[in-house]
């Protein structure tokens, strides 16, 4: 059998990466993608606690996570439309609008 | 054999993870997230998690990463151009990110050094009568909540992407 720690770890690590993607991408789409990156490797993480305390909660709780993250990106990705639309980019660095 | 499945579902995810940061074209990042989905379905599968397997791939490996593609199109995203205006960034951000990995895992490697406390229950194979079950008692009102959520991100969606009278292009 596989430690539930290694998939504890193995979400870890897919989380720090999308982590890092997000910092480090400039295309506001990419920067998107490393969010969804992030949402999985936390479902990782409640599933393994599912599978170890035998609880059915869990997959519930990652059920619901995907929900959310879907009407996320619907609206995200209407933003990132609009946004294209507006300014004909989609670099980061060229959305400033509310920069002080 | 188990150990096998498990490095090959783990490799996969994590060489789809850094392809999507390694990649400059977003396409190429969009289909290496796929990737990291399946693998991901895979160790829910060995998880015991059927229902939420099939969802993955169902929802994230289907419709959303779908949804990710069609708006790569419709924008025609060309490849990103990279500034390095940031000196700090580069400096401070791998060794940062390096200490948010090590808390992390030594957090959880002392807290769960080599615990397999697997509930017979959820070996049983009956997963999704389990979870339709929780579904629509305990977990009533936060479902419904949810089908309100869906409903406004349409609506938004919709309000976002219609043109507007007095907009000329």
């Amino acid at each position: 059998m596989i430690p539930v720690s290694w998939y504890l770890i193995l979400s870890a690590v897919l989380f720090v990466l999308g982590v890092a993607g997000f910092l480090i991408k400039r295309n506001v789409i990419t920067v998107f993608m490393s969010i969804e990156l992030m949402l999985n490797a936390v479902n990782l993480s409640f599933v393994a606690f599912g599978y170890m305390l035998g609880d059915y909660n869990a997959h519930i709780f990652v059920f619901f996570v995907m929900v959310v993250a879907a009407a996320e990106a619907a609206v995200g990705l209407a933003i990132i439309m609009l946004m294209y639309h507006n300014r004909k980019s989609l670099n980061v660095d060229d959305i400033e609008l509310l920069k002080f | 054999m188990d150990a096998v499945l498990f490095f090959l579902f783990a490799g996969i995810a994590l060489a789809g993870a850094i392809n999507l940061i390694r990649e400059s074209h977003p396409i190429y990042s969009a289909l290496s997230l796929v990737a990291v989905m399946g693998a991901l379905a895979g160790l829910y599968l060995m998880l015991g998690a059927e229902f939420i397997a099939v969802v993955q791939i169902i929802v994230y490996a289907g419709a959303i990463m779908v949804l990710f593609v069609f708006v790569l199109m419709l924008v025609n995203a060309a490849p990103e151009v990279k500034l390095d205006r940031s000196k700090m960034a580069k400096n401070v951000g791998p060794p940062l990110l390096t200490l948010l990995l090590v808390e992390i895992v030594a957090v959880l490697r002392g807290k769960y050094p080599t615990s397999d406390l697997v509930h017979p229950s959820l070996l049983s194979g009956d997963n999704t009568r389990q979870i339709g079950k929780l579904l629509f008692s305990k977990f009533l009102l936060p479902f419904e909540v949810t089908s309100i959520l869906i409903l406004v991100a349409i609506m938004g969606a919709v309000v976002l992407g219609k043109r507007r009278p007095d907009d000329s292009r």
